[in-house]
């Protein structure tokens, strides 16, 4: 971000970072950044909040009246990125004949449905829709329980975006199973992996994966890196 | 060390280009610029490319859409916001809200979005696609950018 700013300065157009690691943004010297202390994927702080997000903007902006640069000031609010808890009802197990993660993938499908017609749009489709995410997990269970990766025709053909596809579908799904406020950050995160079927299958295939000796780039991003069986 | 603070140290150990003579532009009053949004998140409309693993193009953005996929290829940070409100990483509802007020003279009519995860020396977007990119926003008039991470 800090680069494009001096890159986007340079062609004329002033700029204003919102900032997201201080000592990168040091290092880098961006002409304007507001260091904002959120956590990260939330740049404007709180979703569902207009008022904290004009609160960031007016900071924001309030730094083009500087007369010289680079400028960085510090939002004077701190948001911790511990999440609370979510409330997220899973649907009962409805095929006992199927493994736990793809009847679970299969009993959210409605709950992903709603979320995707009120919201017009879906991160699922990277490789593979959303009809397709029981096969796909299904896939990984099997490499989960031993299956060799290379031979288990995971669709897609990619383990990053196959797995962004599943988490994007849960997490897309929880939006219309959670009750109570917005989810806090990562809260969805803890969820996924944490309490869901398809998360702790996700991990062992990554597990499994690294253990075949396949190169990181296999499986490294298929889930995030601080996080474990 | 949750997930926010170890990818904080981590960003914090890459080596990070350094500029000798950096421009620094005064703008004209807020309330006469025209403002874009220039994000990291790799958002793309759902038929426009998604982007790469290691992406260094950009995509323009309709004013007046809404139906934007999150593109970034990290798990590393938290993804649920965005399916929340868009205005979370995207703030384009807010800045209509400053242009109806006065308080910004305008929404720019086209939006960029870059990913955030770009090869280490950044050659292509210093050199290549951010200046295609800005001379793409000073087109349309644009006055003043922010930026905004994931």
């Amino acid at each position: 971000m800090s680069v494009l700013a001096h890159v986007f300065e340079a062609a004329g157009i002033a700029t204003v970072v919102l900032s997201s690691v201080r000592a990168m943004t040091v290092k880098t010297a961006p002409p304007r950044a507001l260091h904002c202390e959120f956590p990260l994927g939330r740049p404007l702080g709180r979703p569902g909040d207009p008022e904290f997000q004009h609160d960031v903007l007016a900071h924001a902006f309030a730094l083009l009246d500087a007369p010289s640069g680079p400028v960085l000031v510090d939002h004077p609010v701190v948001i911790e990125s511990e999440a609370e808890q979510v409330s997220c009802t899973l649907p009962p197990r409805f095929d006992p004949g199927l493994p736990p993660a793809v009847d679970e993938a299969r009993g959210i499908r409605r709950a992903y449905d709603r979320v995707a017609e009120r919201r017009g749009v879906s991160s699922v489709g990277r490789v593979i829709e959303a009809a397709e995410v029981p096969a796909a997990v299904a896939s990984l269970v099997a490499i989960a329980e031993g299956a060799d990766w290379r031979t288990a025709e995971l669709p897609g053909g990619n383990t990053t975006a196959l797995c962004h596809d599943i988490r994007s579908y849960y997490e897309e799904a929880a939006l219309d199973l959670v009750t109570g406020p917005l989810p806090g950050p990562r809260a969805l995160e803890d969820w996924y992996f944490e309490h869901t079927e398809t998360g702790r299958v996700v991990l062992a295939a990554r597990d499994a994966i690294r253990e075949s000796g396949a190169k990181s780039a296999v499986w490294f991003y298929m889930a995030p890196a601080t996080r474990s069986l | 060390m949750n997930g926010d603070q170890a990818m904080r140290a981590h960003s914090s150990s890459l080596p990070g280009p350094t500029f000798d003579s950096p421009a620094f532009v005064t703008p004209a009053t807020l309330a006469s610029s025209t403002v874009a949004i220039v994000t990291s998140a790799a958002l793309h409309t759902p038929e426009a490319n998604a982007f790469d693993g290691g992406d260094t193009s950009y995509r323009l953005i309709d004013r007046s859409r809404r139906d934007l996929i999150l593109g970034h290829w990290s798990p590393n940070f938290d993804r649920s916001a965005f399916a929340m409100d868009l205005n979370v990483v995207y703030p384009i509802d807010r800045l209509e809200e400053l242009a109806a007020r006065g308080v910004i003279g305008a929404v720019a009519p086209r939006h960029v979005s870059f990913a955030g995860n770009q090869p280490d020396d950044l050659s292509t977007v210093r050199f290549d696609s951010g200046p295609a990119a800005a001379a793409a926003l000073r087109a349309d008039g644009v006055d003043v950018v922010l930026l905004t991470p994931v």
